[in-house]
């Protein structure tokens, strides 16, 4: 290993020699194409942000092919220059201990270089350069063997449709293997069709594009229906007028279709949500009786718990999510069990002192979380495997994160319905819960049965914690947020019944936001607790109430 | 060890308070009003910190009319009443000469009425809305027109933004600068159909139809942006909902007024990267001034990873106004400071200089950063001097024609200068 020392000073003597030889070079204008490209990356480093455009393109000019790299550092901001005398030099590694960089020359990847923090200075980009930048690079990675970065070269061009593009991606055509590409190279060659001089070939394109969802054909087609100030139409030729209106008129309508889906989409997530922290007070609420105001604080613990194993797991993000479900499962169950076995066993009937009990549990909860993770939000980084969208056409698309925990609030929902239904402890519960007497004269312990169901409710606000901790910060207040939501659930659905709960708690997601484009969203929460109160009225015991002799005591 | 640290410590204290009360009569007392807990406490315990500093440094150099300077530090607890309760305890049981506090608006409008029924001083750290001119309230954070209109213009002019999502967290301040915002690109010839305007109440997290809205509005070929007063911590469910629908800074960027580099440390600010925000200080900005802050303030708080902000800026030009308006006025004399304070300069942390204006704000200069990787923003554009702040906005028909002016003759926080009246109303 060389000292960082050592190849700093061995740096400095291939630089004077470089500053040498350039100086050699300079007067005999003889100056290679990579010595030219070295001139303009220096500039980068020099002139103004709005002028930086300007050196990008005399770079990819002079550099060709070899700028790629530099560009592509650039773009994630790894680019950066020596302080001291200005070289170009892309972030190779960043050593945390002892807060060095390990960096290459930009011209010459092979140098491998240390520095400190302090040495280094970045080269600025905004959002315009980074735009630019994008460009330059789908131009330059038009032909790369990799598929993946060819589609998004070709996608970046559909943008960007100039006569230049255009060239390259018929050019492309020729060469591209791959089905996928060649269509949406196809898709761009038409687009640029509509620009046509022959009339006839743009009635061809506009008919080719009837129901193609892409926002740039949506726009170039607006773009053609277009009127001036007087009302008359900017295109001279009626029919192409004409095609393309009806062209939009049939893109449009596919776009309500994909938009109603993606609105019950979102009405579908956010009941999932809603499931998932309602799930667990369905159990102590509605099949205990206990009215318990430190559920969403348990909801907290389990995102809390999320955090902790994400600590221990900095490296393994997606699998610490996994490892977490059944961690905060047991840390907020045994806290649940703790405290029924301390606090509410004593208050049984009395509804009134165990609202306040655990009211004051709740603070409790959230002051000693304050205490240990400060008052401030934690971070839980999301996997990337729950990162991004699902993109089933131009139009419609689905995130991730929402589908997976979608998914998740059904797997728990259908996991608690079987353990109600077909273990000896669901047994055991609905037993105490229809008739405590008889269940204890035939030998089951009804403490121990109390404690077990609402430790399994607890474990279960914990799970959907972890959930909570992928979609909204990672606070003290978490669990405040959705106290209310939940209790607005179980009740709607019928105390004591889960099937209600899922029910309650997918309709009230699609009802607040279907209500959401037309109301906004702080009415729309307004609405859904309006409507609540007014279906209480009408049937007070929820949209799925107990039947039978239980439901009467 | 621990025990002797204890003692020594306990030791100390106990010094400290025997000195303070035998000095009592001869400390200026410093009133320090934020919120030490409840929901503002992450914001305002850095602000509360950053006045002990001040006042631990201006001891070191002697204190203030050969007085030394004392903190008394009271918590409302993010509770707005509380906030007038305890500026009545400040003023007319501690009676402390100047008070450095307060975050959100509306605890400002609940002290009003006391600090100007006692007749107190208040110097207020942070950015707001406007509207608003108290004889008794310095004003060091921006007013709309030192934050949210120059980051207008450097979309409309340097982005070339057409159309414009104006997105809020459903309170005064959100409100009361959109309906400017609005006002302003009206005023520009930007057309009802190209604004988009949506409110959500505090703490929102579910942010995928309205994210969903703003990708819709924003597919129509021309370039579309967020100016964003979004408070807190609903921001990162959004930015995350942002990127999560493949809407990149570059496609639509977002320009916020609440988020700061206290609001991004410690966070994933992968998905923010490139996103915008207007202050009139960056911890980024290099100038000597910055550097020996920031030395100073990660020496006072003991912790080298704690960042700087605007916020923090503005509470540091207020306390080196106020210490040389006293030493000027040779008192504490609440209407003898006011009165000296107009026209004294403090030097910004940015480079240059800060003014009190005649209306009690400052002339600071405005920057636009992008957010970076590390959670720190890269200025991307400034204005070329500083911007005065205005008290009144000139784009809303209301107060288009008022002026605030503390010096006599006119002595008035709402004049209207067409009518020359006036008003009294000052806030």
């Amino acid at each position: 290993m060389f000292s960082a020392v050592n190849l700093v000073s061995r740096y400095q003597i291939c630089r004077w020699l470089f500053i040498f030889l350039i100086s050699i070079s300079v007067p005999m204008e003889v100056a290679s194409a990579s010595e030219g490209l070295a001139q303009s990356g220096k500039q980068l480093t020099i002139v103004k942000l709005s002028k930086v455009a300007g050196v990008l393109d005399e770079m990819e000019q002079q550099g060709g092919d070899e700028v790629l790299p530099i560009f592509e550092a650039m773009l994630v901001g790894d680019l950066y220059f020596v302080k001291a005398d200005k070289t170009l030099v892309i972030v190779v590694e960043r050593n945390p201990d002892d807060e060095s960089v390990t960096v290459s020359n930009a011209f010459h990847a092979e140098e491998l270089l240390n520095f400190g923090k302090a040495e280094l200075k970045k080269v600025r980009v905004n959002n315009k350069l980074r735009r630019i930048l994008r460009s330059k690079i789908a131009a330059l990675t038009l032909s790369s063997s990799d598929p993946d970065i060819r589609e998004s070269a070709v996608n970046n061009m559909l943008q960007n449709l100039d006569d230049e593009n255009i060239q390259l991606l018929t050019s492309a055509k020729l060469t591209e293997t791959s089905t996928a590409i060649i269509e949406k190279i196809d898709l761009a060659l038409t687009i640029a069709l509509l620009d046509s001089a022959d009339d006839e070939e743009r009635l061809v394109a506009i008919d080719l594009l009837r129901g193609v969802v892409e926002p740039v054909v949506r726009n170039k087609l607006q773009s053609l229906v277009e009127k001036d100030s007087q009302g008359k139409y900017l295109e001279e030729n009626r029919s192409i007028v004409y095609a393309s209106q009806s062209a939009l008129q049939q893109i449009d309508r596919k776009l309500r279709v994909y938009g109603f889906i993606e609105r019950v989409f979102f009405g579908l997530s956010l009941g999932s949500v809603l499931l998932l922290a309602a799930i667990g007070l369905s159990i102590t609420f509605g099949v205990m009786g206990v009215i318990n105001m430190a559920h969403g604080e348990l909801i907290m613990l389990g995102a809390y718990t999320t955090y902790v194993i994400q600590q221990q797991f900095p490296n393994h993000i997606g699998i610490s999510v996994f490892v977490a479900i059944p961690a905060a499962f047991i840390v907020c169950g045994l806290v649940g069990v703790a405290i029924e076995r301390g606090v509410i066993q004593f208050l049984k009937g009395r509804p009134l002192e165990t609202l306040l009990a655990t009211f004051g549990i709740s603070l409790i909860l959230q002051q000693t979380v304050r205490t240990i993770f400060s008052p401030l939000n934690r971070q839980v980084s999301t996997p990337d495997w729950m990162s991004g969208a699902l993109q089933i056409n131009p139009g419609l698309a689905i995130t991730y994160n929402r589908l997976y925990i979608f998914i998740f609030s059904l797997l728990v929902f259908f996991l608690l319905l079987l353990v109600m239904k077909r273990t000896a402890l669901g047994l055991y519960v609905r037993a105490v819960s229809q008739n405590r007497d008889m269940a204890m004269a035939l030998g089951i312990r009804s403490n121990w049965v109390d404690a077990m169901t609402f430790g399994l409710g607890s474990g279960i606000a914990g799970v959907a914690g972890v959930a909570l901790s992928q979609l909204t910060n990672v606070g003290p207040n978490l669990g405040q947020a959705y106290i209310i939501d939940s209790f607005m659930v179980v009740v709607f659905g019928g105390v004591g019944s889960l099937w209600g709960t899922l029910v309650a708690a997918f309709s009230l997601g699609m009802f607040s936001k279907f209500m959401e484009p037309v109301t906004g969203t702080v009415l729309a929460q307004i609405c859904v607790l309006v409507f609540i109160v007014l279906f209480i009225q009408k049937r007070p015991r929820g949209l799925f109430p107990q039947q039978g002799r239980a439901s009467e005591s | 060890m621990k025990l002797r640290r204890l003692l020594t410590m306990t030791a100390a204290s106990l010094l400290l308070s025997l000195s303070t009360a035998a000095m009592a009569a001869e400390t200026i007392k410093v009133g320090v009003l934020h919120s030490l807990s409840g929901t503002m406490a992450i914001s305002e315990t850095t602000l509360k910190d950053t006045v002990l500093m001040m006042i631990e440094e201006q001891n070191k150099k002697g204190g203030l009319l050969g007085k030394k300077l004392e903190a008394v530090v009271v918590d409302p607890a993010s509770n707005w009443p509380l906030f007038a309760e305890k500026t009545r305890e400040l003023l007319s049981k501690e009676k402390v000469d100047v008070i450095f506090g307060c975050w959100t608006s509306v605890s400002r409008k609940s002290v009003l009425p006391v600090i100007e029924e006692l007749n107190g001083l208040l110097f207020y750290p942070v950015q707001y809305e406007g509207e608003e001119s108290s004889k008794n309230v310095f004003y060091t954070g921006a007013a709309p027109n030192q934050q949210a209109i120059p980051a207008v213009d450097y979309l409309m002019n340097e982005i070339g933004v057409e159309r414009w999502v104006l997105a809020g967290t459903d309170y005064v301040y959100p409100r009361t600068t959109n309906k400017i915002l609005e006002a302003y690109l009206k005023a520009k010839g930007v057309s009802d159909s190209d604004i988009m305007i949506n409110y959500t109440p505090f703490g929102h997290s579910d942010w995928q139809g309205i994210v969903s809205d703003v990708k819709k509005f924003g597919s129509t070929g021309k370039q579309t942006a967020v100016v964003s007063t979004i408070n807190g911590d609903a921001n990162i469910p959004f930015y995350k909902e942002l990127g999560n629908q493949g809407i990149s800074a570059e496609d639509i960027p977002v320009v916020a007024f609440s988020v700061g580099e206290e609001e991004l440390s410690g966070l994933d600010t992968k998905p923010l990267v490139g996103h915008l925000a207007a202050w009139n200080y960056f911890q980024s900005v290099e100038s000597d001034e910055n550097t020996a802050f920031i030395k100073q303030w990660k020496a006072f708080i003991k912790d080298d990873k704690r960042v700087t902000n605007d916020p923090m800026e503005a509470t540091f030009i207020g306390f080196n106004m106020w210490a040389k308006a006293v030493e000027k006025a040779g008192t504490t004399d609440v209407d003898s400071v006011e009165s000296a304070i107009i026209g004294i300069t403090s030097p910004n942390l940015t480079g240059g200089t800060a003014v009190m204006n005649k209306n009690h704000h400052l002339s600071k200069p405005v920057l636009i950063g992008e957010i970076q990787n590390d959670g720190q923003f890269e200025v991307v554009w400034e204005t070329d001097g500083v911007v005065p702040g205005d008290a009144w906005s000139d784009f809303l028909p209301g107060s288009m024609d008022i002026v605030a002016d503390w010096v006599p003759p006119i002595k008035c926080g709402n004049f209207n200068a067409k009518t020359a009246k006036c008003s009294g109303q000052n806030f």
